[in-house]
């Protein structure tokens, strides 16, 4: 294919797999590394599933798979060990991300790596849904006094619980984004318009699972994970395309947000986009690995990570939250 | 990276990159009758690395990456890099292989079939494999059993065996001093010594071996062997997993073809020469 060893060779082969006729054995170890770092080992197995590749990687591939799919396994059954403890309580328990995909039988659930499990629920049942879960055996992660009190004033989740036999974390969402962030969406519209895929389990509406994509993207971290959650993006609009999309991102104030995630999308994985400077700079970001599988473009990346600070609370409290975990070490 | 080493020891194939020139050079010398990565495409890739760049010269210190990493794993002096190297490919291993289920013990074959020794670690699984290999039967590893769920066959695993503190000296005694590496002084784990298997185990890593005993040796007591229940054999090998849990039904399967298939005992040992006779008897009453 003739590229650097980045990040766009893995975009690149889950564009056209078939070009990997052409990758040599060292093209082929960065790829696998890449893939690894992303954490997309599995989707990229999955997309070159059935393709003709040396013995070896079609060796590591078919485990990648399998891995896959005990993931998969092993996401809904937590996910139904949620929904036991909290249908009693009678709400909308609205699974997302990973869980979601793989739940609703998704293209981009396949192959994906899933690692907590992430659930909406209305923001008044949020105290009984704690209780019901620590009442079932979920406990604290974070000890800290600050953390925990940060985390119920100014954080979108519940500080996150780990369940103390299955070793399995959850996060509680009440919306999709912190509430120090400049944009607040739609948080009672995601719930109202969300699909029940099985008695006591929802998903959100596909318009707002791209939503929530580009929210978490571009308004919220510092693109950690990026590629995954772009192909995520890829895979949902070549499912359900983009009809009222513009409208719902508006509703939720992430218009701009929904914009960029779909040009990126197709910059990586698609037939191309007009880009803007400032995308080009969000793909030199999101492409930032070598063939080792390491992080490279160190500016690049601190820029973005201070960024995601600054997106996340105001200058003022900025600076308190720094200071405070600084002298906490 | 600066300097590569790639390597297959039986059916895992590995790339280890490093900042520094050192540990690569022990590791083709240790390394060099080894195979390489099935096409030139290695399985896992294994990082050693400065944490900051100055670090590579100023008391440098050996930070372990690669595919899969523990985050709050601590770096080694340089002068451990070759440690730092076998730990890394440990650590692909324990948490990145999906293929076998792999289960924390030493494995040794005679006539085709395997004996697998496990135990906490101090129990001298590596020792014993050592000494066993020395007496007539084949190395097939003294860290990770690779069972194939699909097959119940017992992969090797030949990597260099990891000799620690007193067992240095043991097994020092009666090898070829061009078989073994540095002595690595206050390790984590105490003095190390990594000891070259012999030419049946090289030659033989690609074939499997059907498992026929399982022993727990425990080191320090009266000789003494017992059986031990099938139930309390799964429960200790789940613990002896690095990998159960996430090889989901396929490592349940696995381990309790393995557990109802072939027999277990305990054996207590004072000393090596009553390991070596307690084995064999085992082995012979089978």
């Amino acid at each position: 294919m003739g590229r650097a060893l980045d990040g766009w060779l893995l975009a690149q082969t889950l564009r056209d797999p078939g070009g990997t006729v052409a990758l040599g054995a060292e093209a082929w170890t960065a790829l696998l590394a890449i893939a690894r770092a992303e954490q997309m080992i599995g989707t990229l197995a999955w997309r070159l599933n059935g393709l003709t590749v040396p013995p070896s990687v079609a060796h590591i591939l078919a485990d990648a798979r399998a891995s896959a799919e005990q993931g998969r396994v092993a996401a809904l059954w937590e996910a139904e060990a949620a929904r036991r403890v909290l249908v009693p309580l009678g709400v909308r328990v609205v699974l997302l991300k990973g869980t979601a995909f793989v739940a609703a039988g998704l293209h981009a659930g396949q192959g994906r790596s899933i690692g907590d499990l992430d659930i909406l629920v209305p923001r008044a049942a949020l105290d009984a849904v704690e209780a019901a879960l620590l009442e079932a055996g979920w406990e604290w992660v974070k000890p800290d006094p600050y953390d925990d009190a940060y985390y119920r004033q100014w954080m979108h989740e519940l500080p996150p619980l780990i369940h103390r036999d299955r070793d399995r974390m959850i996060d509680v969402h009440h919306t999709i984004l912190p509430l120090t962030a400049r944009i607040t969406p739609d948080a009672g519209a995601l719930l109202a318009d969300a699909v029940e895929l099985k008695p006591g389990l929802w998903a959100l509406s596909p318009n707002d699972m791209l939503a929530h994509a580009a929210a978490h993207l571009f308004a919220d971290g510092d693109l950690a994970g990026g590629m995954r959650n772009l192909w995520d993006v890829h895979c949902l609009i070549a499912e359900f395309g983009t009809d009222g999309l513009a409208g719902r991102a508006a509703q939720h104030g992430l218009s701009r947000e929904v914009g960029r995630a779909l040009r990126l999308a197709a910059a990586l994985y698609g037939e191309g986009a007009r880009l803007t400077p400032a995308d080009r700079l969000y793909l030199r970001r999101l492409t930032a690995r070598d063939g080792w599988g390491r992080a490279t473009r160190p500016f690049t990346r601190m820029a973005f990570y201070i960024r995601s600070h600054w997106l996340r609370m105001p200058p003022a409290m900025l600076a308190r939250h720094l200071w405070t975990k600084w002298r906490k070490g | 990276m600066r300097h590569v080493f790639q390597v297959r020891i039986g059916p895992v194939g590995f790339r280890i990159g490093s900042d520094w020139r050192a540990p690569i050079a022990q590791l083709e010398a240790l390394y060099a009758a080894y195979p390489k990565p099935v096409d030139g495409v290695p399985d896992f890739t294994v990082r050693l690395f400065a944490a900051r760049s100055w670090r590579r010269v100023v008391r440098p210190a050996v930070m372990i990456g690669g595919d899969y990493v523990l985050p709050e794993a601590a770096p080694l002096p340089l002068a451990q890099g070759l440690l730092a190297a076998e730990m890394g490919m440990n650590l692909q291993m324990a948490l990145g292989q999906r293929h076998f289920l792999l289960l924390h013990a030493a494995v040794v074959e005679r006539d085709g079939q395997a004996l697998i020794l496990t135990g906490v670690s101090g129990a001298g699984k590596s020792t014993l494999a050592a000494l066993l290999s020395l007496r007539g039967w084949r190395l097939m590893g003294d860290e990770f059993a690779l069972l194939d769920p699909a097959t119940g066959l017992l992969h090797a695993f030949p990597r260099l065996v990891s000799l620690k503190n007193a067992s240095v000296a043991t097994v020092a005694a009666e090898v070829p001093v061009d078989r073994l590496g540095p002595v690595l002084e206050g390790t984590p784990k105490g003095t190390i010594r990594h000891l070259v298997p012999d030419a049946a185990a090289l030659a033989g890593m690609d074939v499997p071996a059907r498992p026929a005993l399982i022993l727990f040796p425990s080191f320090g007591y009266e000789s003494a062997t017992r059986d031990v229940a099938q139930s309390e054999v799964f429960v200790r090998l789940t613990q002896a997993s690095t990998n159960y849990v996430a090889m989901g039904e396929r490592g349940f399967d696995a381990l309790t073809g393995l557990v109802q298939g072939v027999p277990a005992r305990a054996i207590d040992y004072p000393d090596t020469d009553g390991a070596i006779a307690l084995v064999e008897a085992a082995w012979a009453a089978r």
